[in-house]
Order: C-alpha cells, then sequence, then structure tokens
C-alpha cells in the first residue's frame, strides 16, 4: 500500500512538474535566477528595481487617475489658480536623488566583482565567427567550433515542410557543447574574427561582445551541473538568430575525462591528414563541412545570393586552377566577407571542401584534392 | 517700391497650382508639408514594421528570408526616426513656432524651402537601395562596423542619404534657432515663451552639436569601405569601437530630440484641458535644459557590454541614473498641474495623457536599464526593443499626434470628429499595449533583438505581439480619414477652439490668415 502511495505521488509529482515545466516554458514573464552567484545577485537587483518602480509607479500613476476621476468639469470641479511651489520642486527633486543613490550603490559593489576576472581556474577563450563559436581551452590545449545543430538548420531553412515544434531545442542546440567543470572560476577572453557579436548565456547573467582586435573579459563560477542555453546578443548579418550557445557543466572529474577524449580525437584527426582519401570519402565529408561551414553563405545549392555573397556552382573560381581555389579558402579574400578558413579548419576539412565544391552542383571537374596538397600550399 | 505696394505684397495669397508647393516659403505652407511628409513615411515604415511582426508571429521563417528581414529591421528604424518623428516634429514647429511667438514666418523662408524638399530626394535614395544588388542596408540603424561595411551596392547611397537628411535637419534647427532668438514679439521675454517653443529652442542647439558628428561618424564609415582607410578596422590600427563611442554621442542626444518637442507638447496641452496654468514652469524649463546636458554624458550606457574599463562603466550608469532625476520633476509638474483643475477630455487631452502614462513606463524601463550589472541581462534583448518602443510610440508619436489633434482645428478652422478622435485614441491605447508589452516578458526570458526566428518557447507572447501590431498599425488608418475629413469641412472652429487654451495662436482666426502677424502683438 505504501509503496504504491509512493509511486503515484512520485508519478503526480513528475506530472505536475512536466506540466508546470511547459507553462514555464512558454508563458516565462522574468529573468531566470541563474545558477551562479552573481546571476541570483542580478536577479536579486533585478526584482528591487522593478518593485520600486512600481511602488513608484503606484503613487504617481494614482495620484493622476484620483485627479483625473474627480477634478474633472462634468463632476462640477472649478479650477484652482496655484502654480509653483519651490518646497514641492525641491523635495520632488531630493527625494527621487536620495532614492537612485540607494540603488547605486548595491549596483555598483555588484558591478566590482563582476568585472574582476583575477584568479581564474581556467582560461576559455571564445571567438565569433559568422555564425557559428569556437572555443580553444588555453590550459588544455581543447580546440574546436560549435555551430548550429543539423535538426535546427533544416527545420528553420524557409518552407522546410518540418514543424520546428518537433525539433529538441529548436534553434538553442549546437553540434559541439562547450564543457565546463562547476565549483571553478572560469575566465572567458573574447574576440572575433569578423564583425561583432556578444556571448551570453542568461543563466550566468554575463554577456560580453566579442569584437575583432580587442581581448575583452569576463568569468563565471557554475554552482550546479547541467546544460545551459545561450544565443549571440549582438546583430552579426544574416545568420546572427542561428548561432547558439550550449554549455554543459560538469563535475571536475567528468571534465578531465573530456579532455582526455578530445586530445585524443584531435590526434586522430591530426593523424588522418597523412593517408590518401577516396574521392567518395571526401565529397561525403566536404558536404558536411560546406554544411556548417559554407553554406550559410553560399548556400546549400552552391548559388550564393545575388549581389552579396558569389555563387560557386559554374563559378570560374571553382571551374579554374585548383591552386587559386586552395588559396581562397585558406587565405581568405581581403575587402570581402570571404574569411581565411586556413585558421579554422583542417589540411582534411579543406581538401573536402575544394574537393566538393569541384564536383558538386554540375561543377563535375573529377579533381580530387588530398590533404597533402593543403599542407603543401599552407 | 511705394507704401502701396508693399501693403499689396504682404497681402498676396498663396501661388496657384501645384508649384505653390514647390516654390512656398510660408512657413504654414511647409508645415502642413512636413507633416504630410511624415504620415507618409509613417505608413511606409509602418509597412516594415508589420512584415516583421508577420514573420515573428510564429517560429520558422514563413515570410522573408533573413538578410531581407534586416534590411526591414534597418530602414523600419532609419524611416521612423529621421522620416517620421524629426519631420513631425519640424513640421509642427513650422507651423506653430513663428504663431506662439508672434513672428510672421521663420527668420530664414527660403532656407525653410530647401531643408524640407531636401528630404523627399534623400529618402527616395534611402528607399531605392532596397532594389539595389546585395539589398538595402541591413546592419541596424547603428550601422556598426565591420558588418555595416559587409554592405552590398547600397552603401554609398545609403552614407548619402543620411547626409542629406543631416543638412536638412540642421538647417532646419539653425531656422528655428533664428526664429526664436531673433523674431519674438516685444515682451516675449525667454521665461514667458510657451513650453513648445523652449522644448524646441533647446531640442534645435542638440541638432546643431550632434547631426555633424553622425555625418563624421559615417564618412568615416565610407572612406574605410573604399577609399582604403582604417577608422574602424583594427587590423589597420583602428578601433570598432570607437564607431559606437562616436555614433552613440551624436545616438544618444538624438534620443532626446525625439522626445523634448513631444513633452513641449503634452505641456501645452495638459493644461489647457484642466483649465488651470502649467505647474513650475521654470522648473519645467530648467529640466528640459538639464536633460539636453545630461544627454551628453551618458551614451555609452548603449555599450555597457563592449568591455569597457570598470570606472567607465560606473561613470555612465551614475549619470544614467541621474536622468531619472529631471525627467520625474516633468512628470510631477504635469500631474501637479491636473491636480485640483477642471479637466475635460478630448481627443488631444486624452493622447496627452497617454503619453505621461506610457511615456511613464518607459522611463521605469530605462532605469532598470541604466543599471548596469542588470544591463547585462537586459542588453540587446526584446526588453531593451519594448524599452525604446515604449518611449517612442506611446511617447514621442502620441505626443505629435496629441498635437495634431490640438491645431487641427485651428490648421483648418473646421473641428475635427470627435467621436473618431476617441475611438482613435482607444484602439491606438489598447493595441500598442497588446503590441509591446509583451516583449518586456519575451526579452527578459532571453530572447534577443534582431532575429528573424526564436525558439519556441517565446512562441505565444510573440503571436499576441503580432496581433497588437495589426490592431495598432491599421488604428492609424482612422487618424489618416479623420484629418482628410477635417481638411474638407465639419463644424466650424471658433478662434478659441479649446475653453482654456492660452497663447498668442488662439487670437489668430481659424484657419489663420495665409500671412499671420504681419503687424507684431505686444505681450505685457
Amino acid at each position: 500500500m505504501k509503496n504504491i502511495q509512493r509511486v503515484s505521488g512520485t508519478l503526480l509529482g513528475a506530472v505536475l512538474l512536466v506540466f508546470s515545466g511547459s507553462a514555464l516554458a512558454d508563458w516565462q514573464l522574468n529573468l531566470t535566477e541563474g545558477v551562479t552567484e552573481i546571476s541570483r545577485e542580478v536577479y536579486g537587483m533585478h526584482m528591487m528595481v522593478l518593485w520600486i518602480c512600481v511602488a513608484i509607479g503606484v503613487v504617481v500613476f494614482g495620484a493622476m487617475f484620483y485627479s483625473i476621476l474627480k477634478h474633472r468639469k462634468s463632476q462640477g470641479a472649478t479650477p484652482a489658480t496655484f502654480h509653483e511651489s519651490v518646497v514641492a520642486e525641491v523635495s520632488w527633486t531630493v527625494v527621487p536623488f536620495v532614492v537612485l543613490i540607494a540603488m547605486a550603490l548595491p549596483a555598483a559593489k555588484a558591478l566590482i566583482k563582476m568585472e574582476d576576472t583575477s584568479n581564474s581556474d581556467l582560461t576559455v577563450k571564445v571567438t565569433g565567427h559568422q555564425w557559428k563559436w569556437e572555443y580553444e581551452y588555453v590550459d588544455s590545449g581543447v580546440r574546436f567550433f560549435s555551430s548550429l545543430d543539423t535538426a535546427s538548420r533544416e527545420a528553420s531553412a524557409r518552407d522546410s515542410g518540418i514543424d520546428v515544434h518537433s525539433v529538441d531545442n529548436y534553434l538553442l542546440d549546437v553540434d559541439n557543447r562547450l564543457v565546463l567543470p562547476v565549483g571553478k572560476k572560469i575566465r572567458f577572453l573574447l574576440t572575433s574574427n569578423d564583425v561583432l557579436h556578444a556571448w551570453w548565456v542568461p543563466a550566468f547573467a554575463i554577456k560580453k561582445d566579442a569584437i575583432p582586435g580587442y581581448i575583452n573579459g569576463m568569468w563565471t563560477n557554475i554552482d550546479e551541473e547541467g546544460v545551459y542555453r545561450g544565443q549571440c546578443a549582438e546583430l552579426c548579418g544574416k545568420d546572427h538568430g542561428y548561432m547558439p550557445i550550449v554549455v554543459e557543466a560538469v563535475s571536475q572529474d567528468r571534465y578531465d575525462e573530456w579532455v582526455g577524449e578530445q586530445l585524443a580525437a584531435a590526434e586522430a584527426e591530426a593523424n588522418s591528414a597523412d593517408k590518401e582519401w577516396t574521392m567518395d570519402d571526401l565529397m561525403a565529408k566536404g558536404e558536411a563541412v560546406y554544411g556548417t561551414s559554407c553554406a550559410a553563405c553560399h548556400q546549400g545549392n552552391g548559388q550564393g545570393i545575388p549581389g552579396v555573397f558569389p555563387a560557386l556552382a559554374g563559378s570560374p573560381m571553382a571551374l579554374g586552377d585548383i591552386k587559386t581555389h586552395i588559396d581562397i579558402v585558406i587565405n581568405g579574400k581581403a575587402g570581402s566577407a570571404m574569411q581565411a578558413f586556413g585558421a579554422q579548419l583542417s589540411d582534411v576539412d579543406i581538401a573536402a571542401i575544394v574537393t566538393y565544391e569541384r564536383n558538386a552542383w554540375g561543377n563535375d571537374t573529377g579533381d580530387v584534392v588530398q590533404p597533402s596538397a593543403i599542407k603543401a600550399q599552407r | 517700391m511705394n507704401a502701396a505696394a508693399t501693403e499689396a505684397d504682404h497681402h498676396h495669397g498663396p501661388a496657384p497650382g501645384l508649384m505653390r508647393w514647390v516654390t512656398t516659403t510660408n512657413h504654414k505652407d511647409i508645415g502642413t508639408l512636413y507633416l504630410w511628409f511624415s504620415l507618409i513615411m509613417f505608413f511606409i515604415g509602418g509597412l516594415m514594421a508589420l512584415i516583421i511582426r508577420s514573420e515573428l508571429f510564429q517560429p520558422g521563417l514563413q515570410i522573408v528570408d533573413p538578410h531581407f528581414f534586416n534590411q526591414m529591421t534597418t530602414m523600419h528604424a532609419l524611416i521612423m526616426i529621421f522620416g517620421v518623428v524629426m519631420p513631425a516634429f519640424v513640421g509642427l514647429a513650422n507651423w506653430m513656432l513663428p504663431i506662439m511667438i508672434g513672428a510672421p514666418d521663420m527668420a530664414l523662408p527660403r532656407m525653410n524651402n530647401w531643408s524640407f524638399w531636401i528630404l523627399p530626394f534623400g529618402f527616395g535614395i534611402m528607399l531605392s537601395t532596397l532594389f539595389m544588388d546585395g539589398g538595402g542596408p541591413s546592419a541596424g540603424w547603428t550601422l556598426y562596423p565591420p558588418l555595416s561595411l559587409q554592405t552590398g551596392d547600397a552603401f554609398p547611397y545609403l552614407i548619402f542619404s543620411i547626409h542629406m537628411l543631416g543638412v536638412s535637419s540642421i538647417m532646419g534647427a539653425i531656422n528655428i534657432v533664428a526664429t526664436i532668438m531673433n523674431l519674438r514679439a516685444p515682451g516675449m521675454t525667454f521665461m514667458k515663451m510657451p513650453l513648445f517653443v523652449w522644448t524646441w529652442f533647446i531640442t534645435a542647439y542638440l541638432l546643431i552639436a550632434v547631426m555633424p558628428v553622425l555625418a563624421g561618424a559615417v564618412t568615416m564609415l565610407l572612406t574605410d569601405k573604399f577609399f582604403g582607410t582604417s577608422f574602424f578596422n583594427a587590423a589597420g590600427g583602428g578601433d570598432p569601437v570607437m564607431f559606437q563611442h562616436i555614433f552613440w554621442f551624436f545616438g544618444h542626444p538624438e534620443v532626446y530630440i525625439l522626445i523634448l518637442p513631444s513633452f513641449g507638447l503634452v505641456s501645452e496641452i495638459i493644461p489647457t484641458f484642466s483649465r488651470k496654468r502649467l505647474f513650475g514652469y521654470s522648473s519645467m524649463v530648467y529640466a528640459t535644459a538639464s536633460i539636453a546636458f545630461l544627454s551628453f554624458i551618458v551614451w555609452a550606457h548603449h555599450m555597457f557590454t563592449v568591455g569597457m574599463p570598470l570606472t567607465g562603466e560606473l561613470f555612465f550608469m551614475f549619470t544614467t541614473m541621474l536622468i531619472a532625476v529631471p525627467t520625474g520633476v516633468k512628470v510631477f509638474n504635469w500631474i501637479s498641474t491636473m491636480w485640483r483643475g477642471a479637466m475635460t477630455f478630448e481627443t488631444p487631452m486624452l493622447f496627452a495623457l497617454g503619453f505621461v502614462v506610457m511615456f511613464t513606463i518607459g522611463g521605469f524601463s530605462g532605469l532598470m536599464l541604466a543599471m548596469t550589472p542588470i544591463d547585462f541581462q537586459y542588453h540587446d534583448t526584446y526588453f531593451v526593443v519594448a524599452h525604446f518602443h515604449y518611449v517612442l510610440v506611446p511617447g514621442a508619436i502620441f505626443g505629435i499626434v496629441a498635437g495634431v489633434y490640438y491645431w487641427l482645428p485651428k490648421w483648418t478652422g473646421n473641428m475635427y470628429n470627435e467621436t473618431l478622435g476617441k475611438v482613435h485614441f482607444w484602439t491606438s491605447t489598447v493595441f500598442v499595449n497588446i503590441l509591446f508589452f509583451p516583449m518586456h516578458f519575451v526579452g527578459l526570458a532571453g530572447m534577443p533583438r534582431r532575429i528573424p526566428d526564436y525558439a519556441v518557447q517565446f512562441a505565444d507572447f510573440n503571436a499576441i505581439a503580432t496581433v497588437g501590431a495589426f490592431g495598432f498599425g491599421f488604428s492609424q488608418i482612422l487618424l489618416l480619414v479623420l484629418v482628410i475629413k477635417c481638411i474638407r469641412g465639419g463644424e466650424k472652429a471658433t478662434d478659441q477652439v479649446w475653453e482654456g487654451a492660452q497663447g498668442l495662436e488662439w487670437t489668430l482666426s481659424s484657419p489663420p490668415p495665409y500671412h499671420s502677424f504681419s503687424v507684431q502683438p505686444v505681450i505685457k
């Protein structure tokens, strides 16, 4: 009997949780409290200011609506003649001033704490790209890109025919998560490869611009394990809405294990550059890498966007000299939005992309570009 | 020239035909041109807003591509700021400032004609960019580099059109300053000027101070793009953040350019319909001047996330919070004006009251945004979108609409349809809140601004906002109908028009003669 009660109780709890969860998700009205000491402090300050505004609003609008109700001509009101009072003017200058000081002091204290990036345990360099994030763990050397996940990307296309509600975490999921340990002071160094971006995770209450030529710093210290999502918050062009941030906060042990896995995978990737690849393998890999690195501008069908991003299908560049083609991918094109992908992609990736671009969409050159050719041209 | 000829000159009416509007140097004609231009641009900019809201009605992309979506957000802002609010204010100033200070016309009538006629060409160029290779500007109205440098063929045309709008604004502002300084009737001392004149006087100085700064900023963008300079290019020794500093040194005073004349309008209207003198006239003047001064030292609060030094962030947080003081003084004075008055609620008064309430709501969210540590959560989210739309739509635009209703009987000689006016007010007020209030919620819940598509948890409030947008947009057709009906006829307006109205404009006939105050009135 007791068992049944317990089971049904748990079930009921679970059902309530799901419902309240979805209700909250759909009609969330307020800031998240977040999962860091700073985010809770920010939330508290937000609520304090909100209630101060509500209190002022009640007084001011109360007086106004009382006046509107009582002091109307249709109620037989006759206008008074007073039109100035030094006492009133001075008091409604001084009182708000005092209230503002009371608000500014805790804000200044919190700000000083938020801007102190010293004594961190771990440093992650975050680089914004149009339109993906690059993460580099400065201490261990792990480095990878994080782009919108394929399910969201496919569903987000215009007239995709896919119900976006059927996609888990639509527009808020990535292929590679930023994994961070809990309970450590993590310092972020932010910069950008092209235009301005801003890195923001609401649960940590931190946001800062990624600016080319600058290195900005900020920090967080996550209390709870979990997955936290955010988005780029500074307009960065066409796909600004499509570069989410996903942080997975894990225990220190799990984090160390993850770093080991990443380092091993990076070594395997480096070794694969020395082998001879087949056309089919390069085309398959090329299509995948093209999808995450090139398609945002040159489009999945290689047609580009007229006047903004050039077409690759049938273009003299993709059909002409291989070396020139590789050079543009590695070094970019000055004065245009074409980035230098040499720093972002491995030899294998670039070989695959160039092979793909020279053989897809009716380009059919039959050229096969090996990773060794990329290595030679770097 | 003999005396009789001079007399005849003074009494000639408008030139016949369309050329009247092309060659006019009459402040009333030019005011009318500005106001019609503003109304047309209001519908064009509004159409863009409806495209934006339609795309955001539900998650997923249905109507436009992200690149075109960004063009819409950019052009919507540029048009609403430079093509609607600013020309409407200049139109009201042209019509009313000379009359309110007892002057026969603006001080520089030919320049007045020119400053208007630049506008249609400037906006013609700006709108034509939408049809160019690469589309119109899509980097946001703030034109932050390096992104704005990725604009296609539109770029030089955009910069040139901004230069033209700037030239127009500067000439309009110089004209207003010259008129107020030189053409006040005898006895119209500075501290007797109506508040609308005062707020425009201060606004004109802001315009003269900051429009050249904008011109400089966009010219540097132009040379970076085409002449190989590196003002904002870090790789060439420049600094992308410097653009933001220069832009917002223009941009923040610009924000007050967009609101101060509305403060003036409301300060005219509330006393009239409360049948009681404006409370704290001199403190209103000083508060306006304080706001104008502070507007020059708060600009970097738009940039709290660029990574300024801590001391910089603290300075701009404190100065920004300080703006709440003079702004509060204004609100308290308006309410004290109403207090123990004998109020009636004709349409201009309704819009003025709507202004006070909803502008104050925008002020509250502004105070929240001023606080740097919590601004990190609000920055570049829909909370900001909600904030500035509250101060600009039920703020600046409600002020303008209130002013139009207030003076429409004076301009046309006919009363407008009061029932239609009240319906316009109530539909506008209800829908503007359905449109913008939910944006606070999605912003706090984490929705960034300037995105064409969003995560599904933001769907409900976005759908509601879109419903509000269409309701608000279609409500404005009522204004157009009402204005046209009022021009065509209606109950004749008296010279006084409103029972409690005070001021020189009400001493003239309705409509006023084509040339008014050829003989200066004397103010006691």
